[in-house]
């Protein structure tokens, strides 16, 4: 990114350097930069092995990176697990959710963060409490806060997957494939909560397949191609064939 | 908005889908079953308080054990050593009491479960060993230890205080071991429904992948939920100690069915993630009342085992019925 649009959008809330991650001698990762702003939506796209998942996982906490560096808000971090990341106000979107099915949704909104009272019981009117209050704010329509997760549809659960990291999240967002698993509709319902989140001062990095979705949605695109940075994009700025180009290494003219 | 709407409605009477009879068969069970020996056995003396009330004692062990299991269940594991966790913990307390006296002897039993407990626990948790084939193994093991421990025979427990308080003793007119039942229940439930270890308990047995990324300590929850469960079922050898006076190695050898029944018939799902306590009380009352009522009917202890058996394939019939759903 340029000066000039580090002053209008102040500093990066997730900076990485020369982030290089290999497993033994196989390398997935290498030479990649990017900078998330606040209120920005940054794309992740490549194909297939690309090293997305890795990056995800890299900036979850989840595998540490060989070497490269990672600051947060102009600070560096070095985390080893993915309670390290949160605590730095990271959250992520599974692609799986990662929702107990069998709980309520406010359970799962603070699932392993429980608010206690002073006798050190479940504070529960808190945890529904908060959960009605985002689920109101960002218009996820769920029967309610106590409604058992198997009860609801893909796009609701998706909904209150998205509720649980907006809420944590103090700095930035990942998801996974947010839609991949979801109709026409509920794609666009989920698609709006995501545009929401730009007004909330974080930052979000999404992974996607679906070209329409990533324009639709992002400022900026970072193309990955077998583990290597292979440029950004202003989503304004570009078009479909640049970006499948840069995905398949292959020129259309 | 227009496409959206229709996406979030939610489903149309799921609420009232919801109401789902796993969650109160155990309730309406126990009320048939009981009205059905109220009217058969009217006259064979299973309404007298003193029967009831005999119910209540001798289910005691069982709701003790079976309040273990509903951790370890709803956690998705199982402990099936508890059926000779029992036995090794009545010994270990009797050697020990008639040695070194009544604390040493408390100490000892309930140690015994505790081991156990951390035995299965580590091998589950940290070795990552399935629990089914780690508490088998542990049953069988325990089972033999207790029967070289004392040459298959009994031990007598002479000890008045201890037989007091954990067996034939009562306070405020209330029998010691329906004292420990309602304390072991109220104690259990709270937990289980009200802190956040229990419901990191059924976090873990819902989606122990979910938990883990939500920082919960997988492998700690299903260390803890075994120990739980051993420690109880050494409570229950307790229990049996001073009830019978005794301690053998036969004690709580025909218990781990009941108790599994009693779990499964109260609610809690056999492969975790949801469970009740008061459920698994009245689930284990439900079968100390069938026991009762099966021997005035003047059934033959295998035709017991016969109808015990059957409750339970109805009971995993209905608890798998609600998970595939």
């Amino acid at each position: 990114m340029t000066v000039n649009a580090e002053a209008t959008q102040g500093a990066p809330v997730l900076r990485l350097q020369d982030i290089r991650k290999s497993f033994g001698g196989i390398v997935a990762i290498e030479n990649f930069s990017l900078e998330v702003y606040p209120g920005e939506i940054v794309a992740l796209v490549g194909d297939n092995g690309a090293g997305k998942s890795t990056l995800i996982k890299i900036i979850s906490g989840v595998h540490p990176p060989t070497s490269g560096t990672m600051t947060i808000e102009g600070e560096t971090v070095t985390m080893s697990n993915a309670t390290m990341a949160r605590a730095h106000g990271i959250e992520v979107v599974y692609q799986d959710l990662a929702l107990a099915d069998q709980q309520s949704v406010y359970m799962n909104m603070f699932l392993g963060r429980e608010p206690t009272n002073r006798f050190g019981l479940l504070d529960r009117r808190r945890m529904i409490d908060e959960t009605e209050k985002l689920v109101k704010e960002l218009d996820v329509r769920i029967p309610s806060a106590h409604a058992t997760i198997r009860d609801l549809s893909g796009g609701q659960r998706q909904g209150v997957a998205i509720a649980r990291a907006t809420h944590w999240a103090s700095k930035l967002i990942l998801l996974d494939e947010p839609t991949a698993a979801l109709g026409v509709a509920e794609t666009a319902k989920v698609e709006e909560i995501v545009q929401s989140l730009k007004s909330r001062n974080i930052g979000v990095l999404i992974i996607s397949h679906s070209l329409d979705q990533v324009f639709k949605l992002s400022d900026r695109i970072c193309v990955l191609r077998r583990g290597k940075q292979i440029g950004v994009r202003e989503t304004a700025k570009t078009d479909k064939n640049e970006i499948i180009a840069m995905i398949t290494g292959l020129q259309h003219s | 908005m227009p496409s959206a709407n229709t996406a979030a409605s939610g489903r149309p009477n799921g609420f009232a889908n919801r109401i789902n009879l796993q969650q109160y068969v155990v309730y309406f069970g126990f009320l048939a079953i009981f009205l059905f020996f109220a009217i058969v056995l009217r006259d064979s003396g299973f309404l007298t308080v003193r029967n009831l009330s005999n119910i209540v004692l001798q289910t005691a062990p069982a709701t003790i054990m079976a309040i273990g299991l509903v951790f370890v269940m709803s956690a998705g594991e199982i402990d099936l050593s508890i059926g000779s966790t029992v036995a090794v913990s009545a010994l270990a307390a009797a050697v020990t009491m008639n040695d070194y006296g009544l604390v040493a002897g408390v100490l000892a039993g309930l140690g015994a479960g505790l081991l156990v407990g951390l035995l299965n626990g580590a091998l589950v948790a940290y070795v990552k060993l399935p629990s089914f084939l780690v508490t088998l193994a542990t049953l069988g093991l325990f089972a033999g230890v207790s029967r070289s421990m004392t040459d298959l025979r009994s031990i007598p427990v002479t000890n008045g205080t201890f037989t007091g308080f954990f067996g034939s003793g009562a306070f405020l007119g209330i029998p010691s071991l329906i004292w420990w039942t309602a304390i072991a229940v109220a104690i259990g439930h709270l937990i289980y429904r009200e802190t956040r270890f229990g419901a990191h308990v059924l976090a873990v047995g819902d989606n122990s992948r979910a938990a883990g990324v939500s920082g919960i300590s997988v492998p700690r929850i299903r260390l803890t939920v075994l120990m739980i469960s051993g420690g109880l079922a050494g409570l229950a050898g307790l229990l049996y100690a001073g009830r019978l006076q005794a301690a053998k190695y036969t004690l709580g050898e025909t218990d781990l069915m009941t108790v599994i029944a009693a779990v499964i018939v109260g609610g809690t799902l056999l492969n975790g993630g949801k469970g009740s306590i008061i459920g698994a009380l009245v689930g284990s009352l439900m079968m100390g009342m069938l026991n009762n009522g099966l021997i005035l009917m003047g059934l033959s202890v295998s035709d017991q085992m016969i109808v015990r058996g059957l409750i339970i394939l109805a009971a995993v019939a209905v608890s798998l019925r609600e998970k595939s759903r």
